[in-house]
């Protein structure tokens, strides 16, 4: 229905295109040369003019609509419907809803819901059919001001230029209304959690377990949130999992770039990268089924327990999944690293491992740290793999061994589900996912700053 | 300063330089030979990686392209199927097919007697084999009263049992199939009317709680509609963004805002950008939860940033002088842009492009938030449907027990992991294709 | 011509030897070595080097042609020549330097003193630490002025006590002419030196190790004329214990700190001499054109 609106509002724009150009063809008597800009920016005028204003009203008018037919419909419902307390409104307006759009309804419908219903339905109609109408009416309204205005004199170019121009700027806000979003709702959220759940007991509570509360007067119904235990799991396991990634990255980048064969090194170095085009979740799967299993056997045969959903497991994986991303950096960094400081190494004698660890490595040593950084708060960000390899349970421990649960993974369960949205449970979601935003955009900012730093010392 | 030439060696102090370095050189050479090592046992390990976790999922995910099939005589009875005699489709469809299947199965076990036996024996077929029928009576009415042996699709375990990851020795309350399933099986199979074949389902139906009747369609058309949104917006956005900053935003602290917020997006975890869209995209504009349009949303937020970086980096690889060329001839700075600069730069854009969308293809944590994590059976026929995503079916089926889940969720990533391949390979295929060096 | 017959034959054989086993070589090249035979003497009564027929290949391109040479002990000789004549590819075949570039490969005879620095016994690690390097640019490692001089005996094992090594990086200094300057700094970056300080820093980095040979590329192309006189001054003291070999393009650095001058042209040896009779006297065409600034 929307869709066919778009469709026709586009072919009218191509229409009013067409339109435009012959216009201007025929104010201009015949002559490009007597217009100020071509025949085609005479068109696309017109054609903006046609489809551009409509649009705009679309997409308010198709947002705003919803909200609006449900309020004429609570108002138009029985007062003993409409005084409910606003969450048992909600729930009503939900079943009315799912009885609109033919869903499956939780209770049984009476007779006030099937008249409320109907209402919506004939909203629905008499707002989509005026929708139709003043969009109509615009485009073709648009078509006939921009017909009107075309003469040889009318800098259509410029015009038309401007348009896009601002579709160029307001493009390039995007970005910035993304972090803005970013942090309002996460902040807006975290500070809603915060009143009711002290910051302090949040940052420093050693007990995580949150309860849903059912009823408000429920015993212990606000639960413990204190995140320690979740700083220390995710700790942990980036620790594992730098553990892995950091030697191997940085020895396979040393070694492609001082020692592999030019050969060698165009087959390795794709075949290493391959690892960071591997979706996470597939390296979750073979975390949760081939790895973890794999060292719970082992352990038992050692003589040790090992969870199931031990650390170790997911902590190995992320690992391997960093590798390429360490070793990647690695390689830019060490190749920044001048010719002239191997040549003055290896001129005095030094053997090749020697240059490395005491001249290139020490020379490097900035860049390769800030590129651990950004390997570590990738790690710490990484979501699916300790989803779901990594426990639930809440332990505050070191041994790698056991379950423990991450950031990351308390925000998935504690979000995933049906919620209410302002719970302490959901809220304290996007009170964590704060505290994730907030340490990886540092971790990025200072290994920016010293990765750019390294790279200015040598160029 | 010029001095005769070739005087006589002087006196020089402790030539001893060679006895010195030939006495360390032994064990310097032995730590070059291990740093060596070391770097290419790291190189191994983590090319091993690579190998391992594609044989491993490989292994444990090809089986599963085939399906198990029991032929069954069915028997169309016109008593059954259509009682009345006047072919009313809505009887047709209401009428009891499961009970043809039952009876088929009787028939081919005509000793098996009890209801406890009975039940183990209607368990070797998939309880889809019933709509199977039904499908097939819908097509064609004629069948009514025929006979015909019809393959019908055997359930997960006869299944999992038959592509041996079953053992038989094990106690039988510890295994999903019986002894005299077992031994019903053995005896089909004996009789050639128990086969494997191309497993079709898998491609053509959404998901389901019974293994043998998943399939991912439902997810691949939900990625389907997905990524369309993220295409959509990511990819004009991306480009737009990329032209104004690359050739016309002056240079002040706007821009450079700009600038610092796109890299810094990219490197925030991907699930902050799922709480961003539950927050924003749900809980304030309204909008369904589960549905392709929210997840594109929030999908081309994420691969925004890498649009743009690749963008800018196209552009300025080509030169200034086809920049002043195009200004001298008397092009608005737009025209030079839009005739010229944009599409040269628009293979390197494609490439980057690509590369972004195959990693928002492969991305799951921010779908998680927005609820496309659900069990849906139906396959999404739009952009507001529930629907959920090729790399989040992996997740929710790797969390089920079955065996014959596990093979389907190794072959859904393979599935994933091709197109990946493919979208990998065309970028680089784009880039070969079109690289300029100027 | 001054060199005798028989030695030139015996090169020229080498040469040709070398040349046609590994690589097929045209007629043509071939008849080009006996135009270009190296004009004057190649050898000293003291050689501390001895080269004889060495070719050096880039890929396919011939960068060296069948160069004989006699480096003397004690002595200080400057290569000189037009950019891209080969000068600095000789002279990094003299510490092997060209191992580190995969697509060179390198024919003929390099001795120093009895040892074939190619022959397979020989440690490259061990020739190196015999032949130090100074190089176009000032290259002081990314550390202190202290452990940039200490590096090379640190990794040679050169000495055995902390006292040992103080007096060794001091000593080195000293010689480099440094000591006065650094001598309340040592621990500050090397990079934190001035251009010509830096370059004297690398020479002491060099000397540290106390070679024998010091081969020197274009050591001063990058400093002030000052830094440059300082060097240069250095180079004459250091003379008395050091055989070096110098590259230069700078005609009047090779007149003012050589005693002999080597003139090389498209990778050919034109002509060695006495670095007076070379710029007062020059008996080959080119090596005149190029004297009297010809080319360049």
């Amino acid at each position: 229905m929307q869709s066919f609106l778009l469709l026709t509002l586009l072919l009218l724009s191509i229409g009013g295109y067409y339109m435009g150009r012959k216009r201007a063809f025929a104010v201009a008597g015949g002559h490009i040369r007597n217009l100020h800009s071509l025949p085609s920016f005479y068109g696309s005028y017109t054609a903006l003019w046609c489809g551009l204003p409509a649009l705009i009203v679309f997409a308010l008018w198709a947002t705003l609509q919803p909200s609006v037919i449900i309020d004429l419909v609570v108002a138009g419902m029985p007062p003993e419907l409409r005084n409910l307390p606003p969450d048992r409104l909600n729930l009503i307006v939900n079943d009315l809803k799912n009885l609109v759009g033919g869903n499956i309804v939780s209770s049984t419908p009476d007779p006030a819901m099937l008249e409320a219903a109907n209402h919506y339905r004939n909203l629905r109609v008499i707002g989509n059919a005026s929708l139709w109408v003043v969009v109509m009416t615009l485009a073709i309204a648009g078509v006939t001001y921009a017909w009107r205005t075309i003469s040889p004199t009318l800098r259509a170019r410029n015009r038309v230029e401007q348009v896009v121009n601002l579709f160029l700027i307001v493009s390039s806000t995007v970005a910035i209304f993304t972090t803005v979003g970013i942090v309002l709702s996460v902040v807006f959220e975290s500070l809603l959690f915060f009143r009711q759940i002290p910051i302090t007991e949040f940052l420093f509570g050693l007990q995580w377990s949150p309860q849903t509360a059912l009823r408000a007067d429920q015993v212990g119904s606000s639960g413990a949130f204190g995140a320690v235990p979740l700083f220390a799991g995710t700790l942990l396991i980036s620790g594992i999992a730098m553990l892995v990634a950091v030697p191997i990255g940085l020895m396979s980048a040393l070694y492609l770039s001082e020692y592999a064969t030019p050969r060698f090194r165009a087959v390795a170095k794709p075949a290493l990268e391959v690892l960071a085009g591997i979706p996470t979740v597939v390296y979750g799967f073979f975390a949760a089924l081939t790895v973890a299993p794999l060292i719970r056997e082992l352990g038992a045969a050692l003589g040790l327990h090992v969870a199931s959903e031990s650390a170790l497991a997911a902590g190995l994986v992320m690992g391997i999944m960093i590798i390429p991303f360490v070793s990647s950096l690695s390689d830019d960094v060490i190749n920044a690293v001048p010719q002239s400081m191997r040549d003055g190494s290896y001129a005095l004698g030094a053997t090749k491992s020697e240059t490395i660890t005491r001249v290139l490595l020490p020379a490097a040593l900035p860049g390769i740290v800030g590129s651990i950084l950004l390997a570590v708060s990738r790690a710490i960000g990484e979501t699916m793999i300790v989803v779901m390899a990594a426990g639930l349970s809440a332990n505050l421990t070191a041994n790698p061994l056991a379950a423990v649960t991450t950031v990351t993974v308390q925000i998935v369960t504690l979000l995933t589900g049906d919620q209410e949205f302002d719970s302490p449970k959901t809220l304290a979601a996007f009170a964590l996912g704060l505290v994730l935003f907030v340490v990886t955009l540092i971790l990025n900012i200072i290994a920016l700053r010293v990765v750019r730093k390294y790279r200015e010392q040598y160029e | 300063m010029n001095k005769p030439t070739a005087s006589p060696p002087t006196k020089i102090p402790s030539r001893d330089i060679k006895t010195i370095v030939n006495a360390g050189l032994a064990r310097r050479h032995a730590a070059e030979r291990r740093f060596r090592w070391y770097g290419l046992i790291a190189i191994t390990l983590g090319l091993t990686f690579v190998v391992l976790m594609f044989a491993n999922i490989i292994g444990k995910g090809y089986p599963a392209f085939w399906q198990t099939y029991i032929q069954v005589p069915i028997t169309f009875d016109a008593t059954v199927i259509d009682p009345q005699g006047n072919r009313d489709p809505q009887a047709i469809e209401t009428a009891d097919y499961a009970g043809l299947v039952r009876a088929g199965m009787r028939q081919l076990f005509p000793t098996v007697q009890g209801r406890l036996e009975l039940r183990a024996l209607y368990g070797l077929v998939s309880s889809d084999a019933a709509h199977e029928l039904q499908d097939r009576v819908l097509q064609n009415p004629a069948l009514i009263g025929a006979s015909q042996e019809v393959w019908l699709l055997a359930s997960a375990s006869v299944d999992t049992l038959l592509k041996g990851n079953i053992d038989r020795t094990l106690d039988e309350s510890e295994r999903p199939i019986k002894d005299n399933q077992i031994e019903w099986v053995d005896k089909l199979q004996a009789a050639g009317k128990i086969e494997k074949q191309f497993n079709t389902i898998l491609f053509t139906s959404g998901d389901s709680r019974e293994p043998e009747q998943a399939g991912i369609r439902g997810a691949l058309m939900g990625s389907f509609f997905t990524l369309l949104v993220t295409f959509l917006l990511s990819f004009p956005i991306g480009v737009a963004t990329a032209v104004y900053l690359e050739e016309f935003a002056p240079k002040n602290r706007w821009t450079d805002l700009i600038e610092v917020n796109i890299n810094n997006l990219a490197a925030v975890p991907s699930i902050v950008f799922g709480l961003l869209g539950l927050a924003v995209f749900i809980n304030f504009f309204g909008l369904p939860r589960s549905a392709p349009l929210v997840g594109g949303l929030v999908l081309s937020l994420m691969t925004l940033p890498v649009i743009i970086i690749a963008g800018r980096a196209a552009l300025t690889s080509v030169p200034p002088s086809i920049r002043e060329a195009a200004l001298g001839m008397g092009a608005s700075k737009l025209q030079m842009v839009g005739h010229h600069v944009l599409p040269l730069a628009m293979p390197g854009m494609l490439t980057g492009s690509i590369i972004g969308m195959a990693r928002a293809l492969g991305e799951s944590a921010p779908l998680l938030m927005i609820g496309m994590v659900a069990f849906i059976v139906d396959v999404p026929k739009g952009l507001m449907d529930p629907s959920t995503v090729l790399p989040v079916q992996i997740y929710l089926w790797s969390d089920l027990p079955e065996r014959a889940f596990v093979e389907r969720t190794s072959a859904a990533i393979m599935v994933l992991l091709a197109f990946m391949i493919l979208m990998n390979g065309l970028a680089i295929l784009l880039r070969k294709r079109f690289e300029r060096r100027w | 011509m001054s060199t005798t017959a028989l030695e030139t034959k015996v090169a020229l054989d080498q040469a040709l030897d070398l040349n046609t086993a590994p690589r097929k070589q045209s007629s043509v090249e071939v008849t080009d070595y006996d135009n270009r035979q190296t004009v004057g003497k190649i050898t000293v009564d003291h050689p501390k080097m001895v080269c004889r027929g060495v070719n050096v290949y880039y890929g396919e391109k011939h960068a060296i042609k069948n160069v004989g040479l006699d480096i003397g002990a004690n002595e200080v000789i400057a290569f000189i020549g037009p950019s891209g004549c080969g000068k600095s590819t000789f002279l990094r075949c003299l510490n092997r330097m060209n191992d580190t570039i995969s697509i060179c490969r390198i024919t003929g005879q390099i001795k120093l003193d009895e040892d074939d620095i190619y022959d397979k016994s020989v440690d490259v690690v061990q020739l190196r630490a015999r032949v130090g390097m100074v190089f176009q640019k000032p290259n002081p490692f990314p550390k202190s002025i202290y452990e940039n001089v200490a590096y090379g005996p640190r990794i040679h094992g050169m000495v055995n006590t902390k006292a040992e090594l103080d007096d060794l990086v001091r000593d080195s200094l000293e010689r480099a002419g440094l000591i006065k300057e650094v001598e309340k700094r040592m621990n500050e970056p090397g990079t934190s030196l001035s251009g010509g300080q830096q370059q004297r820093l690398c020479i002491a980095r060099a000397i540290a190790v106390n070679p024998e040979v010091i081969l020197m590329d274009e050591p001063c192309s990058a400093l002030d004329p000052i830094a440059t006189a300082k060097i240069e001054e250095l180079i004459d003291e250091l003379r008395e214990n050091y055989t070096i070999i110098i590259v230069t393009h700078s005609m009047q650095q090779a007149a003012r700190v050589s005693q002999r001058t080597a003139y090389f042209h498209l990778g050919d040896l034109i002509e060695v001499g006495e670095t007076d009779q070379i710029f007062t006297n020059p008996k080959h065409k080119l090596t005149e054109d190029y004297i009297t600034g010809r080319f360049g």
